[in-house]
C-alpha cells in the first residue's frame, strides 16, 4: 500500500509551520517521527496535500523541570522517555508504561508529541497523560493556549486540536513521596496495541487514597478515567470488599466497545482484574 | 502560495556512499533503498510497522524504512544489511545464526540481525528474557524465534566471556 502523492516541506520553525497551516488548513499534516502518520497514510485513512516536517526544530527537543512540573518537547523520542533519568525520577508511571509503547525500531522514531497528536485509544501516553493530570501546550495563529488532558481527547482519533495548530509541549506534576502508581495492559504480543489496559496514578497519607486516578485503555474510543469508581475508594482503609464495590462502578461507568479480538465483556473482565491487582499491590 | 512540489531533493549517506536524487516526496526508505538503490536486503513485508523485516539503521538506530519516508533521511545516515556486512561488524552474530540454523526462508533475517547488534552494543546485561523483548518487534513467520534467540544469546555470552 502506497499513500497518496503529496508535496513535502521542512519547517524552519513553529511560526513557518503555523503559517503553512493556515494556507493549507486542512490539506495540510505535521509529520515528526510519522510513527502513527504514515501508517494512516499507506492505508489511506489520510490523505494530506502537504506533509510539514518538523523533525529538525531542535525548539521542541528536551525534557526539562519548570517549577513543580516536568516539561517534555513534543519532538522528544520514546527512547529519549525510556533513558531519562528526570522521567525516571519524577514520573515513575510514564518510565514503567514507556517500555510497553511499541517495539524498539519505533521507539526510535516515534515521538510523544506524535503520540498524543494522533491519540490511538489503545496506546499508553494518551492514558498516562489523563492519569497524570498533564498539560498540553498548543500553539495557533492566535498564540499559545494550554490544554488539560481530561479536555484534550475528544473522541475516536479526534483531539481538542484543531487544524491550524501545533503541539509543541506536555508538562506533567512531579510525584511527591505520598504518589503510587500501577501499569498493566494485555497484549497479544510485547509492544502491540493493547486490548485492554490500566494506568494508574494517586496520592495515599495514613494508609488512605486521598487522591486516584485510574484510566483505562483500548476499552473505548477515548482514554476513560473512572472516577465514580475512584471516589468510592478515597479516604477509606482498603480492604477486600470495599474493592469490590468500588469495581462493580466500573459496570456502570467505562464505555466499554468490545472488537475483533476482544469482546466488551473480556475488556471489562481484564479492567476490573488490572484495577485489583494494582490496589492489591499498592495496598500491601 | 509557496511553492510546493511532490518532489524532493535529497542528498542520503547510504552505506557509506552519498546519495543524491530527486524523489517523489512519499517514496518510503524501504522503496528508495530496494527500487532506486537496487539493495534487496532490506525486506517488506506490511509496509504498517508490524512485520520489522524493513528494518535499517538511522543515523545509528535501528527504525523501520516502511515508516520513514526518504525525505525525512535527508542529510542523514543509513546503514543497511549489506553495509553492515560489508564492514564485517556482525559476522560474529551471522556466523551465531548460521551455527543455530537460525535463518529459514531469510525473510527476517537481515532486520534479525540489525535489531540484535543494536542490543548486543547496548552495553547492558543481556538475558534470554531481554533478548525475546527486543525482537518482539520482529515477526519470523517460520516460527523460528528460539534458534534465533539462542544465535543472539551465544553471542551475548561470547561477549560477556570476553569482557
Amino acid at each position: 500500500m502506497k499513500p497518496r502523492s503529496f508535496s513535502f516541506t521542512t519547517a524552519h520553525s513553529v511560526e513557518h509551520v503555523i503559517g503553512l497551516l493556515q494556507e493549507h488548513g486542512d490539506e495540510a499534516k505535521i509529520i515528526a517521527g510519522g510513527q502513527s502518520l504514515v501508517p494512516t497514510l499507506n492505508m489511506r485513512l489520510s490523505a494530506p496535500q502537504l506533509l510539514i516536517d518538523i523533525s529538525a526544530l531542535d525548539e521542541l527537543r528536551g525534557i526539562s523541570l519548570d517549577g513543580d512540573r516536568l516539561r517534555i518537547g513534543a519532538l522528544t523520542r520514546h527512547v529519549e522517555l525510556q533513558s531519562n533519568k528526570l522521567i525516571a525520577q519524577h514520573l515513575p508511571l510514564i518510565a514503567s508504561a514507556i517500555n510497553h509503547v511499541a517495539h524498539v525500531a519505533i521507539r526510535n522514531r516515534g515521538t510523544i508529541g506524535g503520540n498524543l497528536s494522533l491519540a490511538d485509544p489503545a496506546s499508553e501516553l494518551p492514558a498516562c497523560s489523563l492519569a497524570l493530570g498533564a498539560e498540553l501546550s498548543i500553539v495557533g495563529n492566535k498564540g499559545k493556549r494550554i490544554v488539560k488532558a481530561g479536555d484534550y481527547f475528544k473522541d475516536l482519533y479526534e483531539t481538542d486540536l484543531q487544524a491550524n495548530e501545533i503541539l509543541v509541549a506536555i508538562s506533567f506534576p512531579l510525584a511527591t513521596t505520598n504518589t503510587v502508581h500501577g501499569f498493566r495492559e494485555f497484549v497479544r504480543r510485547r509492544g502491540d496495541f493493547a486490548s485492554c489496559g490500566l494506568v494508574m496514578n494517586g496520592e495515599r497519607q495514613d494508609g488512605k487514597l486521598t487522591s486516584l486516578a485510574p484510566v483505562f485503555f483500548a476499552i473505548s474510543n477515548t482514554p476513560v478515567l473512572a472516577s465514580k469508581c475512584a471516589a468510592k475508594l478515597l479516604n477509606k482503609t482498603l480492604n477486600d470488599d470495599l474493592i469490590e464495590e468500588a469495581l462493580l462502578e466500573l459496570d456502570r461507568e467505562l464505555p466499554v466497545i468490545g472488537d475483533i479480538h476482544t469482546s466488551t465483556e473480556m475488556k471489562l473482565h481484564l479492567a476490573k482484574h488490572y484495577l485489583r491487582e494494582i490496589l492489591g499491590e499498592i495496598n500491601v | 502560495m509557496s511553492e510546493l512540489t511532490q518532489t524532493v531533493d535529497v542528498c542520503i549517506t547510504l552505506n557509506g556512499h552519498s546519495i543524491k536524487a530527486t524523489i517523489p516526496a512519499r517514496e518510503n526508505l524501504a522503496d528508495f533503498i530496494r527500487h532506486r538503490i537496487g539493495l534487496m536486503g532490506t525486506n517488506v513485508g506490511c509496509e504498517q510497522g508490524i512485520c520489522g523485516a524493513c528494518t535499517i539503521r538511522l543515523n545509528g538506530d535501528s527504525v523501520r524504512s516502511c515508516l520513514t519516508l526518504a525525505a525525512q533521511a535527508n542529510g542523514h545516515t543509513v546503514e543497511t544489511i549489506e553495509g553492515l556486512t560489508d564492514s564485517g561488524e556482525i559476522s560474529q552474530l551471522q556466523e551465531a545464526f548460521h551455527r543455530n540454523n537460525a535463518a529459514q526462508c531469510g525473510y527476517c533475517t537481515p532486520a534479525m540481525l540489525i535489531t540484535a547488534t543494536e542490543l548486543l552494543n547496548s552495553k547492558t546485561e543481556i538475558s534470554r528474557d531481554k533478548i525475546r523483548e527486543y525482537l518482539s518487534g520482529n515477526l519470523c513467520r517460520c516460527t523460528g524465534y528460539h534458534a534465533i534467540i539462542d544465535a543472539v544469546e551465544e553471542v551475548a555470552e561470547a561477549q560477556n566471556n570476553g569482557r
